[in-house]
C-alpha cells in the first residue's frame, strides 16, 4: 500500500463533508489482496473508511469485441479466459446461448457430464476463494490445504479435456470428447475423499475465534440493498434472499437433482463464508448424483452441420468429412435472434447475451459477469469499516478481475 | 424453456396501463422482449419494479446494429424477479445523432456501472446519471470500442502515456 495524493482521476466533490485530516490511500492495483488488478481509492479518517471508490479496467482486453470477429466455435476459447477460476461455467453459458439460438437438443449423457463438471468447477473455485480469503485475513496454512484439493479437481478436468485452467470442454452441441477410461474411478476417489477435506477446512477456520472476530458483523448488506445493488450468488444468499438460478430458471436438468440452496440471514462476511462452505457440500452431493446417472450414450447432439463429426466417421463417411471441412473452414450459420442465457456460476448469475444476424459469427456477445456487479457494492459494504476489514470484504465478494474487465 | 404466457401477461398489463409505453412485444426462443420508447423507460421500469415484482436488474447491455441502420443502437435491460423468478427484456432503440436515454440508476443502484459500461463502449449517454465516466477503457481513450465502425485493432497503437 502506498499513499498517493496526486493524479487521482476521481471526482472528490462528493466528499465535502469529510474532515480536513482525511488521507487518500490508493490500494492496488498490485496489492495482493485485491485479487488481481483492482485499485481502490480509499478516503480515510484515521483507520475508518469514509469513502471507497473501486477503479477497474486494468485488465480490459476487449473480449466482447473479439467475439464479433470469431466464429461461434472459436468464441468458446475466449470465454475460458474471463473468469479463469470458473472456465467451465463460462463455457456453459456461452454454448447454451448458442444452442438456444440453434435450438438443438443435447443428449442425456452430455447434460450429466456438464452438470458434473460445473459442480466440480464450483468446488474448485470455492477452494481458491477459501484459500485466498483465509490468506488475506492471515490464516496461511488453509491456502495449502485448499490448493491441494483443487489440484485434484484440475487433474480430473485435465484428464477429460487436456486443459487445466482453460478446458474449453463444452462445445456447441455437446462435449469435446467423451470421458477417458478410468475417469469414473478417479472421480469417485475424489468424491470419497472430499467430505473429509471439507471437515478439515471447517476445523481450520470455522471454529477459529480469530476468524470469527474478523468476519462476524463486518461488511453488512441488507437483503433490500443486496437486491438493489444487483448482487447474485452466495453474496445475495448470504443476505437471506433465496435465489439460485439452478432452481429459479433450471438448465441442463438441474431441476431433477436433489440439493439444498444454503441461506444465511446476516449479510456479513461470515454469512457469505458460511454459504460458500455449505455450497461445497451441496455441489459434492450433486456430483455424486451425476456420477450415479452416468450411463453410456452419445455425447454430441444429432446436428451434423453444427457438431464436429467423430474422427472414425470421417475416415468412413464422405459426408462426415465434408461437414468437418465446412464447419472448420466456414463455420455454421446461426439463425437470427437474441437470447440471454443465465446460469449459476460459482460467483453468482453468469449471463450470456448473444445476438445473431444469421451469419457464422455473432453480432454481439455480452457477458454479465457476477464479479462485475458484486464488486460495485463494495463501497456500501466497506464504508464505516476499518482498512483491514476491506481486505476481508473483498475476499468475501470472491471477485475475479478477468471477468470484471473482460 | 419456460412458458412465456405469464411473461406476456406482464407486457400486456404495461400496455393496458399506458398504450404509449409498449411499442412491440416480441416472444421468441422462450424469452419475452418489450420494445419501449426511450422517453418511457423510467416509467416502465418503476412500474415493473414496484407493481410486478421485477426487483432485480440483472444486466444492461448495449448493441450496435451497424452504422447504416436506423435507429442504430439498442440498449437491453434484463429484468429478473426474486419472487416469481420471471425474466423480461426491455429494449430501447436510440439513434446515433441523439443517443440519449434517461438513467435508471435511481431505481436500481446496480445500473450505475452497467450504464457507465454502455456509455464507455457504445457512446450512449445516460442523462442524469450521477457519475457518467468511462469505466473499462482509459479516460483519454478516443472513440467507443464496441461500435461496429471501430476497427478491432484501434486507430493507432495505444500508448499508456
Amino acid at each position: 500500500m502506498s499513499t498517493a495524493v496526486e493524479n487521482i482521476p476521481v471526482d472528490y466533490e462528493a466528499l465535502d463533508g469529510a474532515l480536513e485530516s482525511n488521507m487518500v490511500l490508493s490500494m492496488g492495483p498490485q496489492h495482493p489482496s485485491t485479487h488481481g488488478v483492482l485499485r481502490l481509492d480509499l478516503r480515510l479518517d484515521g483507520e475508518l473508511i469514509v469513502k471507497a471508490i473501486p477503479d477497474i479496467g486494468y485488465l480490459h482486453t476487449g473480449m466482447e469485441k473479439l467475439f464479433e470477429y470469431k466464429k461461434y466455435q472459436q468464441g468458446i476459447v475466449i470465454t475460458d479466459r474471463m473468469d479463469y477460476l470458473n472456465p467451465l461455467g463460462n463455457n456453459l453459458a456461452y454454448v447454451m446461448a448458442a444452442e438456444k439460438l440453434l435450438q438443438i437438443e443435447i443428449p442425456e449423457r452430455a447434460q450429466t457430464i456438464r452438470v458434473l463438471f460445473c459442480e466440480l468447477q464450483r468446488i474448485a473455485s470455492h477452494l481458491v476463494w477459501l484459500g485466498t480469503h483465509a490468506l488475506d485475513i492471515g490464516a496461511m496454512s488453509v491456502f495449502f490445504y485448499c490448493f491441494r484439493h483443487r489440484e485434484k479437481i484440475l487433474n480430473l478436468i485435465e484428464a477429460a479435456s487436456g486443459g487445466r485452467m482453460t478446458p474449453s470442454y463444452f462445445r456447441i452441441g455437446g462435449l469435446m470428447m467423451d470421458l477417458p477410461a478410468g475417469f469414473d474411478r478417479r472421480c469417485k476417489q475424489f468424491l470419497d475423499d472430499f467430505p473429509e477435506a471439507l471437515s478439515t477446512f471447517e476445523t481450520l477456520v470455522t471454529g477459529n475465534t480469530l476468524w470469527q472476530s474478523r468476519t462476524m458483523g463486518i461488511g453488512i448488506i441488507s437483503a433490500e440493498d443486496a437486491i438493489n445493488w444487483g448482487l447474485t450468488g452466495p453474496c445475495l444468499r448470504g443476505s437471506g434472499v433465496n435465489v439460485d438460478v439452478r432452481r429459479a430458471n433450471p438448465y441442463t436438468g438441474y431441476e431433477t437433482y436433489d440439493f439444498d440452496v444454503p441461506l444465511e440471514r446476516d449479510g456479513d462476511v461470515w454469512s457469505r463464508f458460511k454459504v460458500r462452505m455449505r455450497e461445497m457440500a451441496e455441489s459434492h452431493k450433486i456430483c455424486r448424483q451425476a456420477m450415479e446417472r452416468l450411463k453410456p450414450g452419445p455425447i454430441k447432439a444429432d446436428a451434423p452441420k453444427v457438431v464436429l463429426p467423430d474422427r472414425d466417421d470421417m475416415r468412413k463417411h464422405m459426408d462426415s468429412l465434408i461437414h468437418h471441412f465446412l464447419i472448420v473452414a466456414e463455420g455454421f450459420n446461426v439463425p437470427a435472434g437474441e437470447v440471454y442465457m443465465p446460469i449459476e456460476g460459482s460467483k453468482g448469475e453468469l449471463g450470456c447475451y448473444m445476438r445473431s444476424n444469421g451469419g457464422p459469427k455473432p453480432d454481439r456477445v455480452h457477458f454479465r459477469g457476477p464479479s462485475f456487479v458484486n464488486l460495485q457494492a463494495l463501497p456500501v459494504m466497506s464504508e464505516g469499516e476499518m482498512v483491514a476489514d476491506v481486505v476481508a470484504i473483498i475476499g468475501s465478494l470472491d471477485i475475479v478481475l478477468g471477468e470484471i474487465d473482460r | 424453456m419456460a412458458d412465456t404466457a405469464a411473461l406476456i401477461q406482464f407486457a400486456e398489463k404495461l400496455r393496458t396501463a399506458n398504450a404509449g409505453w409498449v411499442t412491440e412485444i416480441i416472444d421468441a426462443l422462450g424469452e419475452v422482449s418489450v420494445v419501449v420508447p426511450r422517453e418511457s423507460i423510467v416509467d416502465v421500469c418503476s412500474t415493473l419494479k414496484d407493481e410486478h415484482g421485477f426487483d432485480l436488474l440483472a444486466d444492461i447491455c448495449g448493441a450496435d446494429r451497424g452504422p447504416e441502420e436506423e435507429p442504430r443502437f439498442v440498449v437491453n435491460y434484463h429484468l429478473f424477479s426474486t419472487t416469481h423468478y420471471g425474466r423480461l427484456r426491455l429494449k430501447v432503440r436510440v439513434s446515433e445523432d441523439d443517443p440519449k436515454i434517461h438513467t435508471v440508476s435511481h431505481l436500481w443502484r446496480t445500473a450505475d456501472w452497467h450504464e457507465r459500461e454502455t456509455y464507455d463502449l457504445f457512446g450512449v449517454i445516460f442523462e442524469n446519471h450521477p457519475d457518467l465516466r468511462r469505466i473499462l477503457l482509459p479516460s483519454d481513450f478516443d472513440g467507443h470500442a464496441l461500435r461496429k465502425d471501430y476497427p478491432l485493432r484501434g486507430y493507432e497503437p495505444y500508448s499508456m502515456n
